[in-house]
């Protein structure tokens, strides 16, 4: 596939049940590049975010959900049971469709994951959640207000703040589930262009229904249709000139 | 089109007013009540609050020959029994809740079944089991291994030796029957919490317990605290379940193996002879204990409603 | 900014062990808890059941002291004094229940008697007794099984209240504006229609709070008292009732015999109530699955 790319995600032969047995992933197999942007893209219900929710395995809160085949992360397949799953999840952030701010400050909320996964002094930790929050665009904003709680901030600073937290113990990889849905249009722009900031220090994976979204910031996009993945490619070949019929009648708006 | 009659007292929209009448004024029956129960007990232990004053509320003693009267034990032992059995009942009714809300299907439906039938069981059996199995019980094991085999007994307070009735027994009761309702209300609370804010703990890393603790808890910190004076309210009028096993002596609580009594069980003990001033001494521990109650109830009712959960018991 | 050092990581050993510790503390307290439960049913049962029989059944009490005593009298008691706490205290509560589901919804009123509703329904209920005997036993001069019912409805008043008014609010808006469009007065609707959709919701609250206060014993030992006689002076006179009979043998008796009975008494009410409130799970189960 892209020789010269790093690969960080290497999916193979992914299938995924719903409780009762209900199968929604079919045979996934990708290869999600190191330090890129991926965006993730496919009409309602075709199992995108059903995909991104295996590579933090958050779908094991809920019984009867299970994932098979290979999910290797740095080489390790990450669907092993021997494999530590809190460890996993700190080194894969997840940002989620509505902003999740904890019930609790500004400042607790990005020492939070600090306090979960390290024994820091004070010091560090306040140094930590500054540049966390500004790695998330959101230090200038809110360097007055970090006693105040994360509830009282508006959506579009939540989902920063939602960033700030999900960087603050130094993930690699960072997923997004649809994160500008429910945030107004010029919140929607920042949080664009933090991840593109982003780009430089973790692998991104965002899974959006907007596609104007995806040509704009990604550099690989993957088309689900179905449970499947019909097409993965540069970002660019994928919305000028696609490989497979379904991904054209879906990006010229055919279905979706 | 036809002349449209005017209204005459057979007519339905009158009945239907007669009805919205009788309706509006059952309603209303609820606040009657309420004030009800504050004038008369405020009238009927006017007397003692005249003879006795203020002093009322810490004397000690208790003579009716000599006409001597104190609430303090009373009063005492109802605080010291509601707070071991609030102490006990805690910790108990949180994890149990939580694991309740998260439990497989079939076991967890039939345990929520099962632990709320605790709660349908009436006091008077509480009462007798109290009495003819758990004070032996007591006497003859719990007691002696508390206070010697975990040397327990060398604390102040706790007591070293004991007849099986007393302050723990009768809290530890009151433990067992205020656990179902606290871990009900508390299920409600969990299953409130949107899954997404969970789904958020559990992506940073967080353990079942870690989310539980840090997260779960303190957005739904007013519903539980709604379950919790729920609860403190249950222990504190609990009569017949106290009665059968604190001892009924009118003496402050010195150690947890005391026997004693609270507010509750004096009334129902001293009622049936009771005339005159006697009367209106009890009215007036009455009074005390309908203040606390309501103090408690309405806290209670305060926190759940600001949940969106009114109901405090099913 | 500098990574994080490795030796400054938490124990994740730690943080499961703490997991797995608490989840094994709550199956424990759970198990405890309903051992508890199973314990006690299970006493009263093995001690109730061996006096069961007819002659226990069908005899009335007998004064202290003579023997083949039987529990007639305070079963027929109990049934009438709960009887009339239903007769006394379901009909207003489910008139109030009807205004604050279909009259009162969202008025600073209707909120106040809701909010007043759950606050007396965490009322002691010796609290209740005490207000009844003021109000009743003392100006008609003695305790009554009619001052005893009075005491237990109004128990049952706010619990049915609240109850009614949930059920009701169940009913979808459709059906009452399709009543309303057809000409019928705001009262039949509620009536006839809500009233007969919600049924067997209303039924179960009913018998939820007959279950309540069939064990209640405290406010009839203020108000009823107790009493070796047939219940026939039910309005002037203390009537025989379970709960108190139990309560009298229990502390108030030497008698191996006395004890006994007062098991055999207390295994009745137990059944009764884990009837009344398993019924009750049962119906609204079927209910909510047929829905």
């Amino acid at each position: 596939m892209h020789a010269e790319e790093k690969i960080k995600i290497s999916v193979r032969n992914l299938n995924f049940y719903y409780a009762g047995d209900h199968q929604a992933l079919f045979g996934n197999t990708i290869d999600i590049p190191a330090n890129r942007i991926t965006a993730v893209i496919g009409p309602s219900g075709c199992g995108k975010s059903t995909h991104l929710r295996v590579y933090n395995r958050i779908f094991e809160l809920y019984r009867g959900q299970r994932a098979e085949g290979e999910v290797r992360i740095d080489g390790q397949n990450i669907l092993a049971p021997e494999v530590d799953v809190l460890e996993l999840r700190r080194k894969v952030g997840m940002i989620f469709q509505k902003p999740t701010p904890f019930p609790m400050s500004v400042f607790d909320n990005v020492a939070y994951p600090m306090h979960l996964h390290f024994k820091l002094s004070k010091s560090e930790i306040a140094d930590r959640v500054e540049h966390a929050l500004r790695g998330a665009s959101l230090w200038e904003e809110v360097k007055d207000k970090l006693k105040k709680s994360g509830l009282a901030l508006s959506g579009g600073q939540q989902q920063r703040l939602c960033v700030a937290r999900a960087i603050a113990a130094e993930p690699e990889i960072l997923l997004m589930d649809e994160p500008t849905s429910a945030v107004d249009p010029v919140a929607t722009l920042k949080i664009e262009d933090l991840v593109l900031q982003l780009r430089e220090h973790f692998t991104v994976v965002i899974v959006t229904h907007n596609m104007q979204q995806a040509s704009r910031i990604s550099d690989y996009t993957a088309f689900f249709y179905k449970g499947e993945i019909i097409e993965f490619d540069k970002t660019e070949k994928i919305f000028t000139n696609p490989s497979c019929k379904k991904t054209e009648e879906y990006i010229t708006g055919r279905f979706g | 089109m036809t002349n449209i009659p005017r209204k005459s007292i057979m007519d339905p929209a009158c009945g239907d007013r007669l009805f919205r009448i009788a309706a509006a004024g059952s309603a209303f029956l609820v606040l009657a009540l309420l004030a009800g129960l504050l004038l008369q007990l405020g009238v009927g232990s006017a007397p003692a609050w005249r003879e006795f004053g203020f002093g009322f509320l810490v004397g000690t003693g208790w003579d009716p020959v000599a006409n001597v009267y104190g609430a303090l034990p009373a009063i005492a032992g109802t605080l010291l029994t509601t707070a071991i059995a609030l102490i006990l009942a805690i910790p108990p009714a949180f994890v149990t809740a939580l694991w309740l809300v998260d439990a497989p299907p079939g076991i967890g439906e039939i345990m929520s079944q099962a632990l709320d039938l605790l709660a349908a069981i009436p006091s008077v059996i509480y009462g007798m089991w109290g009495l003819f199995v758990l004070v032996p019980l007591m006497q003859d094991h719990i007691q002696p291994f508390l206070s010697e085999t975990l040397g327990l007994g060398k604390i102040p307070f706790f007591g070293e030796y004991g007849n099986g009735f007393g302050f723990l027994t009768a809290s530890l009761i009151l433990a067992l029957m205020i656990l179902p309702y606290m871990s009900a209300v508390m299920r409600n609370v969990f299953r409130m919490t949107p899954s997404i804010l969970r789904e958020s703990a559990f992506g940073v890393g967080c353990t079942r317990w870690e989310t539980a603790k840090d997260i779960v808890m303190r957005y739904g910190i007013r519903g539980l605290l709604g379950g919790i004076f729920i609860g403190l309210g249950r222990a504190l009028g609990e009569t017949m379940a106290v009665l059968f096993v604190i001892g009924n002596v009118m003496e402050l609580p010195e150690n947890l193996y005391a026997s004693g009594t609270t507010i509750a069980s004096t009334l129902a003990n001293n009622f049936a002879e009771a005339n005159g001033i006697m009367r209106s001494v009890l009215f007036a521990l009455g009074l005390i204990l309908l203040l606390l109650s309501l103090g408690v109830q309405v806290l209670a009712q305060y926190y759940l409603a600001m949940t969106g959960a009114s109901r405090g018991e099913k | 900014m500098t990574a994080i050092a490795p030796e400054k990581r938490r124990g994740l050993f730690r943080r499961k062990l703490i997991d797995r510790v608490v989840g094994i503390l709550s199956i424990l307290a759970l198990l405890i808890a309903v051992a508890g439960m199973i314990w006690i049913i299970w006493v009263v049962l093995a001690r109730g059941a061996s006096v069961i029989s007819w002659t226990f059944l069908t005899e009335p009490s007998k004064p202290y002291g003579t023997l083949n005593g039987g529990i007639a009298n305070a079963l027929l008691g109990t049934v009438e004094i709960t009887l009339g706490a239903v007769l006394i205290g379901v009909p207003p509560a489910l008139l109030g229940g009807i205004y604050l589901a279909e009259f009162g919804k969202g008025t600073k009123s209707g909120n106040a008697i809701r909010f007043s509703a759950n606050v007396m329904m965490g009322m002691p209920s010796v609290v209740i007794g005490l207000f009844i005997y003021a109000i009743m036993v003392i100006p008609m001069g003695g305790p009554s099984g009619f001052a005893g019912s009075v005491a237990l409805a109004v128990l049952i008043f706010p619990v049915v209240l609240r109850t009614t008014e949930d059920m009701l609010l169940m009913v979808p808006d459709a059906l009452r504006e399709s009543a309303l469009a057809l000409g019928c007065s705001r009262a039949r609707t509620a009536v006839r229609i809500i009233c007969r959709s919600a049924r067997s919701g209303l039924v179960t609250g009913i018998m939820l709070a007959v279950a309540r206060v069939s064990g209640e014993t405290a406010p009839l030992l203020l108000t009823v008292m107790w009493s070796d006689a047939w219940p026939k002076n039910y309005f002037s006179q203390p009537t025989a009732n379970l709960p108190v009979l139990v309560t009298e043998y229990a502390t108030n008796s030497p008698f191996e015999e006395q004890h006994a009975a007062g098991w055999g008494a207390a295994l009745v009410v137990t059944l009764l109530v884990l009837l009344l409130n398993i019924s009750t799970r049962i119906i609204f189960k079927e209910k909510n699955h047929a829905r």
